[in-house]
């Protein structure tokens, strides 16, 4: 954290119209800084920056905070740091070449993102991949999901200051990543997906790994769970922090776990399901107070519902072709299509437009990631900067997401 | 697909329709073409705006209308709090430079009671704005700001309405068609990063 408006070698003399010159307050037009009246002594308001580099904010970040002692009073968040125009790129290549390139949105919920993607441009193309396809695709994506809440918690509870679960959970998330690499040769960005399908076929014994894992990791969350559920500190921080109610995090349109801890049960895997969800028995589980303490709760149990569907998944798994018959040159019939996924921060939506060329005229990601983070200021307001910290990582945002 | 390629119809006519096709899978000829939508609420609709509502289509199952700019802002506060739409999705645009309404504004609703979604479209010009829904949803306000980042399309009575991705000094908008893959503003990166080029 830097303190620019502490580290002022005259503050004494800095009125606030000074301060409001400052670089640090150029962006808080909205904050209502003018109090003309009053010195910056007596306001007793800092204005302060937290990140872009800064362990805490999961990437580069920026949150520029106003604050009244240790109370937040407002802030604003500065993105951007990461942009890298994906939706610009996108515009200049083909449909298939433009398929690794969303991996790198949500890196840690990299099949995800393909999962989307493919079917968006499947919708597309009207075609559809083969149920045994589409069992690859749901186990492949949820043991995504387990990885990305596992990162998620290690890195969350490290934030709030309990250091050990996030070596449990990294040496389990490793058992996901194996799996992932005999599959595909890749752990983070992988590619996992062919538009229409998988390119490549389980490999031999993949059946038997999956179960292995299945079997393995139950335990494990038990562990997690006893390190901090009952933990008296994990609740001192997390309990009525951060709170959204139902009605704001609607309007602000938040989805995923934040959402269904604010107790509305929707999950596009029952709402709208895509892939082969419909198939499955599994439960949505909601929090009550929208608290950080119940988006834990959430995630904790999404996990266990995940193994749920693994379990259904691999046990059923049909026989079959695993790619559809897909033109070697894809030319999308001219028209547009939203198509949207359950990924593991919220709803993910690919909105593309073709003209029926090789190459989309306009993809447009609907990150939730991004849209999530909006929710910040009004869930931080009125906190304490340590809850800050707390909520960031409750939100369970990846920078590379939000900037694209 | 005559009603979509009258809504969207590419620059430089190559919207020739998709050859090589026959072996894709079983084809699933309902959703190939856009077809009209009727329903109860699109009847409403065009019963209180008349040709305001100048489309209503389905094309891939997805339902979607294209309505006049000026009667935007009212029939989205009419879909969210008469219609249930209560969760706006996302906003973006899309750029047809040969067009002379050069953009296609977009907005992706849902409704929660419904379990439905419904796109609303309009068509407007280059420096024509359209009014800010931040009042209907919140949720607006960052999604207003990226579309005005990426195509500089202005709402009117957004509360801050700002570059969010780009740096604040940024000029042009990279998703207009007309921005290059690899152009940049030179001068900021000159100023800022105090290098030649950023390629």
């Amino acid at each position: 954290m830097t303190d620019r408006t502490i580290t002022d070698p005259k503050p004494a003399d800095t009125t606030t119209s000074d301060l409001k010159t400052s670089d640090s307050t150029k962006f808080l037009s909205h904050l209502e800084l003018d109090q003309p009246d009053k010195t910056f002594l007596d306001s007793n308001e800092l204005v302060i920056n937290m990140g872009p580099q800064h362990p805490a904010t999961h990437g580069v970040l920026r949150v520029i905070l106003k604050l009244d002692g240790e109370k937040v009073l407002g802030t604003e968040c500065v993105i951007g740091y990461l942009h890298r125009g994906v939706e610009k790129i996108a515009e200049n290549r083909t449909y298939t070449m433009f398929n690794p390139y969303v991996d790198r949105m949500d890196y840690v919920a990299a099949v995800s993102n393909g999962l989307g993607y493919c079917e968006a441009v499947e919708k597309l193309l009207n075609i559809e991949a083969p149920p045994r396809a589409k069992y690859i695709r749901v186990i492949l994506t949820e043991l995504n999901r387990m990885a990305s809440h596992q990162l998620w918690l290690g890195t969350h509870a490290l934030d709030i200051g309990a250091m050990t679960p996030l070596f449990y959970t990294f040496r389990d998330r490793e058992e996901i990543l194996k799996i992932f690499e005999k599959y595909c040769g890749a752990r983070l960005t992988t590619h996992a997906f062919r538009i229409g399908g998988c390119q490549y076929e389980t490999y031999e014994g993949f059946e038997r790994d999956v179960i292995k894992f299945l079997d393995f990791v139950p335990p494990k969350i038990d562990e997690y769970e006893e390190l901090l559920t009952t933990n008296r500190i994990w609740l001192e921080r997390t309990k009525n922090v951060g709170v959204i109610s139902r009605a704001d995090a609607i309007a602000l349109g938040v989805t995923g776990p934040v959402l269904r801890a604010s107790g509305v049960k929707w999950d596009l895997r029952k709402a709208q399901p895509y892939a082969a969800y419909s198939d499955f028995d599994f439960e949505i589980p909601i929090g009550a107070n929208g608290d950080t303490y119940d988006r834990y709760t959430v995630r904790m149990e999404e996990m266990r519902q995940s193994l749920r569907i693994i379990r259904q998944a691999v046990e059923r798994i049909p026989e079959g072709p695993i790619m559809a018959k897909v033109p070697k040159v894809m030319k999308p019939p001219v028209g547009e299509i939203y198509h949207s996924i359950e990924a593991p921060k919220g709803e993910l939506g690919y909105f593309i437009v073709s003209d029926g060329s090789t190459q989309p005229y306009r993809i447009r990601v609907r990150p939730p990631s991004f849209v999530n983070l909006q929710a910040l200021d009004v869930m931080v307001r009125g906190a304490l900067v340590a809850d800050v910290i707390a909520v960031i990582g409750t939100l369970d945002i990846v920078l590379g997401e939000v900037d694209r | 697909m005559p009603e979509e390629i009258k809504s969207s119809t590419p620059p430089g006519g190559e919207s020739k329709p998709a050859a090589g096709h026959a072996p894709a899978a079983p084809a699933k000829p309902a959703g190939a073409t856009a077809v009209p939508w009727e329903s109860a609420m699109v009847a409403k609709l065009k019963g209180q705006y008349g040709s305001g509502i100048r489309e209503s289509s389905t094309y891939l199952g997805q339902n979607y209308i294209v309505v006049e700019p000026s009667i935007v802002a009212e029939l989205l506060q009419i879909l969210r709090d008469r219609e249930q739409f209560d969760y706006c999705v996302d906003i973006t645009a899309v750029h047809y430079p040969d067009r002379e309404k050069q953009f296609d504004l977009v907005w992706i609703l849902y409704s929660f009671p419904r379990n439905e979604r419904i796109r609303v479209k309009t068509l407007i010009a280059d420096g024509e704005s359209v009014r800010s829904a931040v009042s209907v949803w919140a949720t607006a306000n960052w999604l207003e700001r990226e579309v005005f980042d990426m195509f500089g399309i202005r709402f009117d009575g957004h509360p801050d309405l700002k570059r969010i991705l780009l740096p604040d000094g940024w000029k042009g908008h990279p998703l207009r068609k007309d921005y290059g893959i690899i152009q940049q503003d030179q001068e900021w990166v000159k100023a800022n990063l105090g290098i030649e080029s950023g390629q």
